[in-house]
């Protein structure tokens, strides 16, 4: 395991390597410039060459990224900020705020919707999944097999102002979306996030319902399943000991991948909800060919998804002993 | 064979199966009876579609119970099964009946250790500890043959080999010193080797506790090796019954005549083509009329009046011994003759 | 072999896969020694058979033979050419007559292809015109197999297992083949039906003249399909000879012991000889030093352990009778102790 999590770690730091060039040289294959957009109205050429040379966007393409790398790895000096620490992402073209900070500062509300929004599909979508698998082909498992085709058929744009208007607006059963942070005050947290965390898990749920009852259909028709109830073992272990531990490596997986893409890319969700997390930063970054918040945004969602996927290679095989990990 | 004063451990008397289908009903076994004695090992004869897995499935009551229409007696040590519950099943599952499958590596759980798997057998029947139960299972793979038992006890089943593997699931059956063993196609999917060894274990087993074994296999080899009776089985019905030595010295039922003719030998003619039975095994889904094998059967026009497609043949046994054919007695003497001589 | 030129000539044939490991860098620490030094020749219109227990590369030999794996080292002839690492384009004018036929008769037929899309693809691929039309070619195929011609239409789903399988022997002549290699054709089958199917591949062999290489575990089919036999055990060959000498007078203690094991049909009074081999076949990672069957054979000796005996004709043998084996058996020598169950004791 640990030569395993060694070898994994290197690799996932290579990718970023990787990820974080090209987003780089993506962000000048546009033709753009970074400094017309802090230049203002009255802009000369020497203002504009003054903030090229502040913003460090003077210099060749490949020296600003070893640049950038210095940062990420030892810290830099700045040019009217002295000098940043490691890990130093630079600072916002947009409103010269350090990226490290800031994302910092975001991610709690991006962390919040990702886990808490996870608990409640998991919850269901595997309890429904569960069920449908044992009530097989009767009216439970009819009901939730069509009403995960429906739930996987909804986009969160969609439910969510819906939901907004109806739940919040028109009954005022739920709290408008907001984000107190949890350490300061948990039943605010709470009911702040609600409203986003069971519209999320609408959508999920249905996905999840329909691969715990295939998987698990699968898994009650192997022969080791039949082995334990051939021993004299109750119906309850053998699902749950037997047939469920073998229904969990693909439902891990994809519930990595989800968690991942969460964290990375809650774009539309944020938006919806009207929520400042990780996901709007990237939005805006990109508006305001913010480059240095652009990269640590990037480099975060690459991270989450590649963090994520070494986990679930790891649970996967605490699931499973015949994995062997390499 | 069945003596007056005993009453047979398991009886299984026009036992019924059908199933239904999306494309209709399958009658998987359509009337069967027979008995096993403690000490005694019935083999169960027959190919794909026989019906010969599904009645085992039955009798320990692993049958898919919503889509699955039985009708007949299973009694063992006089307790019905067909009406018990499904507690009561688990209570005999493991412990007074047990259970060993064809393919030991799909058979035994991935997911957790040989002695853990032997060793819940163990504990679920007798309330032992986990210590007194990984002791258990120690006991039982050094029982069966497993090399270094305490250290192999922690393994799992894709650690072992083949032969290891069917072993330890023997294991996990006798850890209860079950009454009665149920073995669907042990020795199939092993190495010729490797199957002596388990057939052998099995032998000694069942002269050390005196279990009774029905051993399912469609490899008449094997069961001229293992068993004292046989029951032929073709389209879920018995077509065959009686000692190993009536049967296969001297078969009364055309297939089984076909099945042991179309078998080649180590020491037979090589130079002649074998005598294959034509056709394909039926389809439950809608089995031929009368004698399910008459359609495949090279003696059916000997019979007058068409009354093999026409009329299911009756299985009468005399003294355990019985075929289920409209041949008369002495159509089939002269008929088999040849093979008769071949064998002799 | 008595032809002086035979029409597949083996030598040294090596087959290793290898096993990947270390650490902090992934590299070969291993190989998995499948097929190792197999020398054998099989002439026009001869069936050799190929027997072994599960493990002892049957199947990778049949795989080398007909190219669809790359052998490791070792020499492959055909017909005088070297095949042993031909391309694809050298291979060409070959491949169509050197075909296989496979064990799983479900898996090993697109069940989105009719019979007779099936059984045309090989004269499609190699671009082969018939006279007559490749249509009437398949009915005649579908003739000489022993279907109904005019089921050319109908998919394999339609098919029973036998019958699929007589599809897979159809493909496998379509292009009138010198070899076939047929790799456990009939085990998937029922009994009943392993008859229709043996006897249906020997018309073949002895109408059409093809030599057949008869890869199986079944003993008593080899037996009744091979001119001569090859007994293989961990990747070697143990013991090659004619079919009778084989059957009748077993000199390699595998071959004996793998006769003894075979159940028969037969209820004897007198019970045969049995010699129970004791444990499993070790791995081939890492194969016993020596002759590979020493750890499970009774007669082993220090010398067996040391020195990996030559496939050569021993003494007493037939010409063309070879033996792997440092202490061969005899007609008259002591059969085996029927050896303890207690792998312990045995140790």
């Amino acid at each position: 395991m640990f030569r395993f999590l060694v070898r994994r770690v290197i690799g996932a730091m290579v990718i970023l390597l990787i990820i974080s060039a090209i987003t780089f040289w993506l962000f000048y294959a546009v033709p753009r410039d970074p400094a017309m957009m802090s230049c203002g109205k009255n802009c000369t050429p020497e203002a504009l060459a003054q903030i090229r040379s502040n913003l460090g966007i003077d210099k060749p393409i490949p020296v600003q990224f070893w640049e950038w790398l210095q940062g990420a790895f030892m810290g830099r000096e700045y040019a009217g900020y002295g000098h940043c620490d490691a890990p130093c992402l630079g600072y916002s073209f947009a409103n010269r705020e350090p990226v490290f900070g800031t994302i910092m500062d975001r991610l709690p509300l991006t962390l919040s919707l990702a886990f808490g929004a996870a608990l409640v599909f998991l919850v269901l979508g595997v309890g429904a999944g569960m069920i449908a698998a044992l009530k097989q082909g009767k009216f439970l498992d009819k009901f939730a097999s069509s009403a995960s085709l429906f739930g996987s058929s909804l986009q969160i744009y969609f439910v969510g102002y819906i939901a907004m208007y109806f739940l919040v607006s028109k009954m005022g059963v739920l709290d408008q979306p907001s984000y107190t942070p949890l350490t300061e005050n948990p039943g605010a947290w709470f009911s702040g996030l609600l409203l986003p965390w069971l519209v999320l898990a609408i959508i999920f749920t249905a996905n999840y319902t329909r691969m715990t009852r295939s998987q698990l259909v699968e898994q009650l028709s192997e022969d080791y399943v039949r082995t334990a109830r051939a021993k004299g073992l109750s119906q309850a272990n053998v699902f749950f000991r037997f047939a469920w531990r073998g229904a969990m490596g693909p439902i891990v997986t994809v519930f990595g991948i989800d968690l991942g893409t969460l964290i990375g890319g809650a774009m539309i969700t944020e938006a919806t909800f009207s929520l400042q997390g990780i996901g709007r930063l990237a939005v805006a970054s990109v508006n305001q060919s913010d480059l240095p918040m652009l990269m640590g945004v990037t480099v975060l969602a690459a991270g989450a998804i590649v963090f994520f996927n070494i986990i679930v290679d790891a649970v996967y095989a605490l699931i499973d002993p015949r994995i062997r990990l390499a | 064979m069945t003596s007056t004063d005993q009453q047979p451990f398991l009886s299984v008397r026009d036992l019924k199966v059908h199933f239904s289908t999306e494309d209709g009903i399958v009658k998987a076994v359509d009337g069967l009876s027979f008995d096993v004695e403690k000490g005694k090992t019935l083999g169960i004869v027959g190919e794909s579609g026989s019906g010969k897995s599904v009645t085992n499935l039955t009798i320990l009551g692993l049958h898919d119970r919503d889509r699955t229409a039985i009708d007949g007696e299973i009694l063992l040590d006089g307790k019905e099964l067909l009406t018990a519950t499904e507690r009561e099943l688990e209570r005999l599952r493991g412990n007074k009946m047990a259970m060993i499958f064809q393919d030991a590596l799909a058979s035994l759980s991935p997911f957790h250790t040989i002695g853990k798997q032997i060793g819940e057998t163990y504990r679920k029947h007798t309330g032992a500890s986990k210590k007194e139960a990984r002791a258990r299972a120690i006991e039982m793979l050094r029982r069966v043959g497993i090399p270094q038992p305490d250290m192999r006890v922690d393994d799992y089943p894709h650690q072992f080999s083949g032969g290891m593997r069917q072993r330890a699931m023997i294991a996990m059956a006798l850890v209860c010193d079950p009454e009665l063993l149920i073995a669907d196609e042990p020795t199939t999917a092993l190495d010729v080797t490797v199957q002596a060894q388990i057939m052998d274990l099995l032998k000694d087993l069942q002269r050390e506790f005196g279990t009774a074994i029905v051993f399912i296999t469609h490899d008449l080899g094997v069961i001229a090796d293992v068993a004292d009776d046989v029951l032929v089985m073709y389209g879920g019905r018995c077509v065959e019954r009686g000692t190993k030595k009536e049967v296969l010295r001297a078969p009364q039922h055309p297939y089984t005549l076909g099945l042991m003719s179309s078998m080649p030998s180590l020491d037979g003619p090589v130079d002649v083509p074998l005598s294959p039975i034509p056709g394909s095994p039926p389809s439950l889904l809608n089995p031929p009329s009368g004698c399910r094998f008459h359609p495949r059967c090279t003696f059916a026009e000997k019979v007058a009046g068409g009354l093999c497609s026409s009329e299911r043949p009756a299985l009468e046994v005399v003294a355990g011994r019985g075929s289920a054919c409209h041949l008369s007695i002495g159509q089939r003497q002269e008929f088999f003759a040849d093979f008769a001589a071949s064998r002799h | 072999m008595s032809n002086a030129k035979p029409l597949l000539n083996v030598s040294g044939l090596t087959k290793h896969f290898p096993v990947k490991g270390g650490f902090p860098i992934r590299r070969t620490v291993g190989a998995v020694q499948a097929v190792d030094g197999l020398d054998f020749q099989v002439g026009e219109g001869e069936s050799l058979g190929l027997v072994g227990e599960s493990g002892c590369g049957k199947s990778t030999t049949g795989r080398l033979i007909t190219r669809l794996l790359e052998p490791t080292g070792g020499k492959i002839e055909y017909r005088g050419q070297d095949i042993t690492h031909a391309g694809r384009a050298q291979l060409a004018p070959i491949r169509s007559e050197i075909q296989m036929i496979f064990q799983d008769p479900y898996a090993s037929l697109n069940p989105r292809q009719t019979v007779g899309k099936i059984v045309s693809g090989p004269m499609e691929i190699n671009d082969i015109n018939p006279a007559g039309g490749r249509e009437a070619r398949v009915r005649e195929l579908l003739e000489i197999v022993g279907l109904n011609p005019e089921h050319f239409n109908r998919f394999p789903h339609e098919f029973s297992g036998g019958q699929r399988q007589r599809i897979g022997v159809a493909r496998a002549l379509a292009l009138n083949p010198k070899l076939i290699v047929a790799d456990e054709p009939v085990s998937a089958l029922d009994v009943s039906i392993q008859a229709q199917v043996v006897n249906l591949l020997q018309k073949v062999q002895q109408e059409l003249g093809i030599a057949f290489v008869f890869i199986a575990h079944d003993l008593a089919i080899v037996r009744h399909f091979s001119q001569r036999v090859a007994v293989m055990y961990l990747g070697k060959i143990m013991e090659i000879a004619d079919r009778d000498d084989l059957y009748n007078n077993p000199r390699h203690p595998y071959t004996r012991a793998l006769l003894s094991a075979v159940p028969e049909v037969t209820v004897d009074d007198i019970p045969r000889e049995r010699i129970r081999l004791q444990g499993d076949v070790p791995s081939p990672i890492n194969p016993p030093s020596g002759c590979r069957f020493r750890t499970r054979c009774w007669k082993a000796t220090d010398k067996c352990a040391s020195e990996a005996p030559p496939l050569v004709e021993v003494e007493g043998n037939k010409p063309g009778h070879l033996t792997a084996c440092h202490y061969p058996e005899t007609a008259d020598s002591v059969p085996a102790p029927r050896l303890s169950k207690d792998p312990q004791a045995a140790a």
